[in-house]
């Protein structure tokens, strides 16, 4: 079994009752001490003001824990190569070209159609950061956080350089939520950097670990960018750990933290 | 950043594509041959924007399985018509049967995936609760992933699978994730290519953005206005060692602009960090290259940039072209559509002309191939260029 090899260097979080690592990680370690309310995005002070304005929530979201984790890494953003992943994309966005699509004159706002690229994510942040490294856009549909973390994970042992993993999910307005029933906005972000403490492996013969906290499961189970939790919360606890991240069916991702 | 050290050449098995040239190598390769644009001047389902388009014919006739009728809908339908085409199925068939299908991986470029089925469905919405038909299957057709789970699937493989969407660069960029994969010995072999199909999506959010041409389009032209639509599958097979490989991935250089959404970087400076990037991975120097497969969109600014990057990278005597006048802008499966170029122009020894070139603008300077060039030729390029400010360039070889 082939595995890759790396480092945690800078996590950010935001998703339903976790604002950030710092104030997370106790309740992912304590989950009865966690409160699920609505995710609040706040405004991503990254962007310049015009494309703050452009911008829909999976940009600002993205944005939001790309930052928490570059700061908490203690790296230059403009250095790092960039992974990001999503499973829908802009949502909000789509629902309203598919509207003016619908409708009889067929008006598209050229600022819609522009924002509707999966990767506008990595390309406001990469305008935001003046960065001309490489970034790359996955979606996988449930699995898309373990697509996004196997590639960062595989730039990073290519490159040996650090790479920023962004991985983030905003649910679908009606009709189309009624299609894709995501639960709530949740975004992670991981800095990977160089080293061994983390070891990555495509692994097709177990299922994907579950969180013990019925809130959490319901949390990660209902949001792809959430199937991140049970990593995050091997993570906060900070001792050795095996976590299952789904994948395909029948070929997940096994993480060992040592 | 670690300089980009050389990489061992990845082996390409088996290579195909469906385009508005026909189904297959051989029908692209005699329209390549010939100069005969793929384009008319038509109308899509219900869109009417006065354009050129690059239509694939036969989608809609071919039987569809039954297991997999969920996954029915345009994009996945030309996925089927290209693995049916030259044997494509069959040798990853055989590469299953000599890794393992789980050692296997699928990575697929698209923009817009079968959105066209969720724009259908949003004209037939229910009067009273606003809902969605109950026929639309969002997950198997709509959702940006579907094209690599449908493939996934119809093959039988069990291996890491995932879309790269970045626009108009993401099938290129497919052959870089494949390659880090295989090298860091996770997987032994790999599906790559992108598949794109007109949606109203792509055809009134260019028209908005005032990027297509109501005429042909002509990249490098001096009146160039835009560019021309197409849809396409295409698709390669790479595995760590072959026999009797069809030809080698030298290299995948990949870069940001950091500039602007929608407009390349003026003086195209991601697009050259992406092409050293990919001459860097081969370990060649720039004249060891004999042909560049553009991404020569024929948009006025498109153009303009990437003829800068080629010449600060390349000099004006490298011998190019764009072969976007022949299939029209294929989007998310451009990437894909043109390294199959690359690989039957290495395979035939020959370099396309660009279509439609009337006088070339003076202000480029790129040396656009007029005729085609018949000579053997033993590295190709091809550049990838995307919204967001995303760049890919790949290097190929051919099997001496």
């Amino acid at each position: 079994m082939n595995s890759i090899h790396f480092e945690i260097l800078g996590i950010g979080l935001l998703g339903p009752g976790l604002t950030d690592w710092a104030s997370a990680a106790p309740l992912l370690r304590e989950p009865d001490q966690w409160r699920s309310v609505p995710t609040v995005v706040p405004p991503p002070q990254r962007l310049p003001a015009t494309e703050r304005r452009r911008a829909g929530p999976v940009v600002k979201a993205s944005i939001v824990v790309a930052d928490q984790a570059v700061a908490a890494a203690g790296l230059d953003a403009a250095e790092l190569a960039t992974v990001f992943a999503s499973s829908s994309g802009e949502p909000t966005n789509c629902h309203a070209l598919c509207e003016a699509l619908a409708a009889p004159d067929r008006m598209v706002s050229p600022t819609r159609f522009t924002n509707s690229v999966h990767n506008a994510p990595g390309g406001y942040w990469h305008i935001a950061v003046q960065s001309r490294q490489p970034s790359t856009s996955l979606a996988a549909y449930d699995a898309s956080f373990g697509a996004g973390l196997l590639e960062a994970a595989a730039l990073c042992a290519t490159r040996q350089a650090p790479v920023l993993l962004v991985v983030c999910d905003v649910p679908y307005p009606a009709p189309l939520h009624a299609k894709r029933p995501l639960s709530d906005v949740f975004g992670v972000a991981l800095v990977l950097g160089p080293g061994s403490g983390v070891s990555l492996a495509l692994w097709g013969e177990t299922a994907a670990t579950s969180c013990a906290h019925a809130g959490f499961e319901a949390v990660r189970s209902s949001i792809p960018a959430a199937r991140a939790l049970p990593l995050l919360q091997a993570l906060a606890n900070g001792v050795p750990a095996v976590v299952h991240i789904e994948g395909m069916p029948g070929m997940g991702l096994r993480v060992e933290l040592k | 950043m670690n300089p980009i050290t050389p990489i061992t050449p990845l082996a390409i098995t088996q290579h195909t594509l469906v385009s508005a040239l026909g189904h297959g190598r051989d029908a692209t390769f005699a329209a390549l041959l010939a100069g005969r644009t793929g384009l008319a001047p038509r109308h899509f389902e219900t869109a009417a924007i006065d354009s050129w388009l690059g239509v694939v014919e036969g989608g809609e006739d071919i039987a569809w399985r039954d297991d997999l009728a969920a996954y029915d809908g345009r994009n996945n339908r030309l996925a089927e018509l290209a693995l049916r085409c030259d044997g494509f199925a069959a040798a990853v068939q055989q590469a299953a049967r000599r890794w393992g299908g789980h050692r296997i991986g699928v990575f697929l470029g698209t923009s817009t995936s079968s959105i066209l089925q969720t724009e259908v469905a949003y004209r037939h919405r229910d009067p009273v609760t606003g809902a969605l038909p109950d026929s639309l299957h969002y997950g198997e057709t709509h959702d940006t992933a579907s094209v690599a789970r449908y493939v996934r699937a119809a093959l039988g493989l069990q291996g890491p699978a995932c879309v790269v969407s970045t626009a108009c660069s993401s099938s290129a960029k497919v052959y870089a994730s494949a390659q880090r994969l295989i090298a860091l010995g996770l997987i032994d072999a790999a599906v790559v290519g992108g598949v794109d199909s007109l949606c109203m999506t792509t055809l009134y959010g260019f028209k908005a953005l005032e990027l297509t041409s109501a005429d042909i389009c002509r990249p490098w032209d001096a009146q160039r206005g835009g560019l021309s639509i197409g849809e396409a599958a295409a698709f390669a097979l790479l595995e760590r060692d072959a026999a009797e490989p069809m030809g080698w991935l030298l290299g995948a250089g990949e870069s940001s602009d950091g500039h602007h959404m929608s407009s390349p970087h003026p003086e195209g400076a991601g697009a050259v960090l992406a092409m050293r990037a990919a001459l860097a991975q081969a370990g060649l120097q720039p004249q060891q290259v004999d042909y560049l497969n553009l991404h020569g969109t024929g948009t006025p600014g498109n153009d303009a940039a990437e003829d800068r990057a080629v010449g600060a990278v390349f000099g004006t005597t490298l011998p190019c072209s764009s072969t976007k006048g022949y299939t029209g802008h294929t989007l998310g499966a451009a990437g894909g559509v043109e390294a199959s170029i690359a690989l039957l122009a290495l395979q035939h020894g020959l370099a396309p002309a660009g279509l439609n070139l009337r006088m070339q603008d003076p202000a480029l300077h790129s040396h656009i191939l007029r005729e085609p060039l018949r000579q053997p030729l033993k590295v190709v390029a091809s550049n990838s260029f995307g919204f967001g400010g995303s760049n890919a360039c790949l290097v190929f070889g051919a099997v001496q």
